[in-house]
């Protein structure tokens, strides 16, 4: 990955900045700059996700990409924040733990790395709550 | 519109076909084809090439005019085009196709597919078919093709009656319908307990859960109707072609378990053809995995939401059942050469309307139906195909 693409998403992947339709109050995480309800009429401007959201779905993968061969088996999951959009993200917690409609809250992490001399990509994960 | 019909079809085998490069299989393919329509190449008017990532695969793009190339066609300088939808690219090729005859466009085309997946090492295969979904907001963050898939299987278990076993049934039966088809990759029956015993990928899914990387090729011809006895005595008739999309994340869904694109090219296929369930006498289902049968017979409308485990341990979707289910062996059994996948399906489906399946045949197949899916659900493609 070039450092520019990696450096763009720098706000969405460390901070949780998503946007939100002032028009229709809809929150986006991944951020979006069209609001698919109020298409053109929608006003779009950015938003920081409070980062809590609860466990809609998960897997323990066992067999992952080159990458993130290292940390299996990791937990991976659905959670649906707070604000209402879902996202995909890891959950820092032992695979027996996770559970559907589990609370977690978002902290930074490292995700995986560009080989020994790449970009480090770091981001957000998510860790129980309670 | 003009009626469409399949004039003839061809197949390479599926597996780990180390002594085919991606040019020996597309044209072995495109050669059975041809023989099968009794057709000669200066015939060809274009051609729609399915293919995922021959970039990654392959480090080949421009695949369109390579196919038309090393087809021989490179002086008649007929179009030919590829198009990508992930693992629906092949459906999407045959739809192209179909709609460039009805228009009245073109009258012999060539409805390609061909993927050769084993020229790079497992890992980069996995990560390249990652691509299918979201790079960025799935990938980036350490989700897997399998991984995706399993968190349907998570969410659907979670509210459904789905045992672990009922959704190993689904391999178990593509495989017994695989070790009854020449071209398959895998010609051996499995039991639930080879799926309950393979390692983890991720859970609750298994090696035996999910389907191959694969190598091969294939190939249908579609004709206007009017003209389709000019080069075959069993024409097939395309009775219905839709094409549906969805949100490119798992995440974005209105729900986790449902395809909505699916529901959506189903009920728009059914219209077209004004066909009910009860008409269709067997369907190619998109088995990418085995929640994917276990959703896709739902979503088509088969049976109930939350009903396709029990209907497939009581054997409704086997040869002979209610509506079998990928006599093909599907794409966990006959294999999954990512964009040749929906061709396949095209394939099998006029092998079985002109009772040449074989072993596998369902007795007096009138009508049948393919289904196709382009990463978890961001694009369905649904045919209907029947004798006439």
């Amino acid at each position: 990955m070039t450092v520019a693409r990696f450096w763009r998403k720098i706000p969405q992947r460390y901070n949780m900045i998503g946007t939100k339709c002032e028009n229709c109050g809809k929150h986006f995480f991944p951020p979006r700059t069209l609001c698919p309800d109020c298409r053109r009429s929608g006003r779009i401007v950015a938003h920081k996700f409070a980062g809590s959201g609860t466990i809609v779905t998960y897997t323990v993968i066992h067999t992952a990409n080159e990458q993130f061969e290292a940390f299996t088996p990791y937990v991976l999951a659905i959670v649906k924040l707070d604000e209402g959009p879902r996202m995909t993200a890891q959950i820092v917690c032992r695979p027996d733990e996770v559970k559907i409609g589990m609370r977690v809250k978002s902290v930074f992490r490292r995700i995986a790395t560009d080989g020994e001399s790449g970009i480090i990509h770091y981001g957000t994960k998510f860790v129980p709550v309670g | 519109m003009r009626d469409v019909a399949v004039i003839g079809v061809g197949c390479t085998t599926f597996g780990e076909k180390w002594s085919s490069g991606f040019r020996e299989l597309f044209v072995e393919a495109g050669a059975l084809a041809l023989e099968d329509a009794q057709l000669s190449g200066e015939k060809i008017d274009a051609m729609y090439v399915g293919n995922m990532s021959a970039g990654r695969f392959i480090e080949q793009e421009h695949i369109g005019a390579l196919i038309a190339d090393y087809a021989g066609l490179a002086t008649r300088h007929i179009p030919s085009t590829r198009v990508e939808a992930a693992c629906a690219s092949g459906g999407l090729a045959f739809r192209q196709a179909v709609i460039a005859v009805a228009s009245g466009m073109e009258d012999i085309v060539v409805a390609a597919g061909v993927e050769k997946m084993t020229d790079v090492e497992p890992g980069a295969s996995t990560d390249t078919l990652t691509g299918a979904a979201d790079r960025e907001w799935e990938g980036f963050v350490g989700a897997t093709f399998p991984g995706l898939y399993a968190m349907i299987a998570t969410d659907y278990m979670h509210r459904y009656p789905l045992t672990r076993e009922q959704l190993a049934q689904v391999a178990v039966k593509n495989h017994y319908n695989g070790a009854r088809n020449p071209i398959a990759q895998y010609q051996q029956e499995i039991t639930i307990e080879t799926v309950m015993k393979s390692p983890m990928v991720a859970e609750p899914l298994r090696l035996f859960d999910c389907s191959p990387i694969t190598d091969g090729a294939s190939a249908v011809i579609v004709a206007p109707l009017s003209r389709a006895r000019e080069f075959t005595d069993t024409p097939i008739k395309v009775l219905a072609s839709a094409q549906a999309s969805d949100t490119i994340t798992l995440h974005d869904r209105r729900d986790i378990s449902t395809l909505d694109a699916t529901v959506a090219a189903g009920q728009r296929a059914f219209r077209m053809a004004k066909l009910a369930h009860k008409d269709i006498d067997m369907v190619e289902v998109h088995d990418c995995f085995t929640i994917a049968e276990i959703c896709a017979i739902e979503d088509l409308g088969f049976c109930r939401k939350g009903e396709a485990g029990k209907f497939t341990t009581e054997g409704e979707t086997a040869l002979g059942g209610k509506i079998p289910v990928n006599t093909s062996g599907g794409l966990k059994a006959c294999g999954h050469p990512v964009g040749a996948t929906g061709i396949k399906q095209v394939y099998e489906i006029t092998k079985q309307l002109r009772n040449e399946a074989g072993k596998r045949q369902i007795d007096g197949a009138e009508i049948g139906m393919t289904h196709n899916v382009g990463g978890t659900g961001a694009t369905a493609v649904v045919h209907i195909l029947g004798r006439i």
